[in-house]
């Protein structure tokens, strides 16, 4: 089932599937409606999802690390930890696979179902190259989306950790203090990199669902299957590339 | 890109020792034929016997095993050959962009290939429809369409291209007698008007025998005739005529003398 000529194949036409989209930028004015669409559906439409899961990654992880280290006196480090773990790793990886499940499911449906029905083959035979059309607007998009999110799901996370800082009465952190160590932590580097890694997952995670979309063949169930498959393999993409990146970028 | 296209020269078709299979099934068999430029060329054939494969090899969407196919003796493979001829397929189900209404799905070709500007867009898209009593259903989605105007909506999508070689892949399938008729109306007019090469592919004997210049008849994959409908009826193969005038014999189905025969 996971044969390994299976899984270089995949990997394969993924790559050969991104590049063969770039080579399509030239045309970009004319595929800039279908760009902002998608700027909308994965941007404006995902905005509030990454924000309240991010506010409660925020939250807990505040909440776990006040309860863990009651009465030893470790409390003012709390917004060092919450805003590097947020940072570093539970911004992008989150936002990454609050991605995938949303954005990276429509997609490979979208496209499966174009395939299915013979959308692809009317556009091949139109000459104009799905890759033009369907993918590379879609790549653009997450492009300039991914940082946004990203953004987003990093403040509201920090936020998260500091109202439960603040509120609960076991920690009981004020505030100002909570920001104050999370700024003497929390570099421009560590932004860069985690900026830098969720723009890295948002790419992967379009290109192999665009991949698994465009290669379905069958009917009802083989899109419900690329759907399934496509949202996995993101997420275990997502988990495989964050700890190479993570080694790299130490 | 779009410069060097010949607009409005019918094409030729020639199809050389064409052999497909997939695994172990050959689904075409060395088939060899030619449609002249202007020609109405229908495929005919039961079902299963690879029409549809045919027609997907001729626009370049399958790649034979062994042979070729040339329109304009340029191998359909190569992609200058798509580039420099224009050539439109209307689908079996339609295969209309559900995502776009029928107005867009009509100017997606011309915008991408930037043929024409915004207001000459929307008059050949109008004229189109029109053309195919459609007007009315310029701003309707594909599944808002009956199945008898998502077929003219289709064939209206190839016109608007102005094809040099125009492909149907089962146009009348699962219509009505009068729609069916009326589908095979429009691609004798379409032909009569554009001089543009049609190739058919149908098993609707009355489509077949009434608007095309020549019938090829294709039974597991291989050509077993060529002709013109009045010498094809008169055939005396006797797996032509049991394909143009099967006879239903209720005492002795055909599905069980099948079974008798494994």
């Amino acid at each position: 089932m996971f044969s390994l000529s299976k899984i270089l194949e995949a990997i394969g036409s993924s790559v050969l599937l991104f590049l063969r989209s770039f080579t399509y930028l030239p045309s970009i004015t004319r595929q800039f409606p279908r760009f902002m669409d998608q700027c909308y559906i994965m941007g404006y439409t995902t905005l509030p999802l990454v924000a309240i899961l991010s506010f409660f990654i925020g939250s807990v992880l505040a909440l776990q690390i006040g309860y863990s280290f009651q009465g030893v006196s470790f409390n003012q480090y709390i917004g060092s930890i919450v805003g590097l773990a947020m940072v570093r790793e539970m911004g992008p990886v989150m936002t990454s696979i609050m991605v995938a499940g949303r954005i990276g499911s429509a997609i490979t449906a979208e496209l499966a179902s174009m395939k299915v029905y013979n959308e692809v083959d009317a556009l091949k035979t139109m000459n104009i190259p799905p890759e033009r059309i369907l993918v590379l607007p879609r790549l653009l998009a997450i492009i300039l989306v991914m940082p946004v999110l990203a953004i987003t799901a990093i403040t509201v996370g920090w936020l998260g950790g500091a109202l439960v800082a603040q509120n609960v009465s076991f920690i009981d952190l004020d505030h100002e203090i909570y920001f104050r160590v999370l700024k003497k932590f929390v570099t421009i580097d560590a932004i860069m990199d985690g900026l830098c890694k969720a723009e890295i997952f948002g790419i992967a995670v379009v290109t192999v669902c665009c991949n698994i979309g465009l290669r379905t063949h069958g009917g009802p169930r083989e899109i419900g299957n690329a759907v399934t498959k496509g949202v996995v393999t993101s997420i275990i993409l997502i988990l495989f590339l964050n700890y190479f990146i993570t080694k790299a970028l130490l | 890109m779009t410069n060097n296209r010949n607009i409005g020269q019918a094409i030729s078709v020639n199809v050389v020792d064409l052999s497909k299979s997939f695994g172990s099934e050959k689904v075409l068999k060395n088939i060899n034929f030619n449609v002249t430029p202007g020609e109405i060329f229908v495929i005919m054939g039961p079902s299963g016997a690879g029409k549809s494969i045919m027609l997907k090899h001729i626009i370049g969407l399958l790649r034979p095993d062994t042979g070729k196919v040339l329109l304009n003796e340029m191998d359909v493979i190569e992609r200058k050959t798509v580039e420099q001829n224009v050539i439109a397929m209307v689908f079996q189900e339609g295969a209309l962009f559900n995502s776009l209404n029928v107005f867009d799905n009509l100017a997606l070709y011309l915008r991408e290939h930037r043929r024409y500007n915004k207001n000459n867009i929307r008059t050949k898209v109008t004229h189109a429809l029109e053309m195919l009593s459609l007007g009315n259903a310029i701003d309707k989605f594909p599944p808002e369409l009956s199945g008898g105007m998502r077929k003219r909506v289709a064939i209206a999508r190839a016109l608007v291209m102005e094809p040099q070689l125009l492909l149907y892949d089962e146009p009348t399938s699962e219509l009505d007698p009068t729609m069916g008729a009326t589908i095979s109306e429009i691609i004798a007019t379409v032909r009569n008007e554009t001089q543009v090469t049609s190739i058919v592919v149908s098993h609707d004997r009355d489509l077949a025998l009434t608007i095309s210049d020549r019938v090829a008849l294709m039974m597991a994959g291989e050509i077993i005739e060529i002709n013109t409908p009045e010498n094809l009826t008169k055939s005396k193969d006797p797996r032509v005529q049991s394909f143009l005038n099967p006879k239903i014999n209720i005492d002795q189905p055909r599905f069980r003398q099948k079974e008798e025969n494994k």
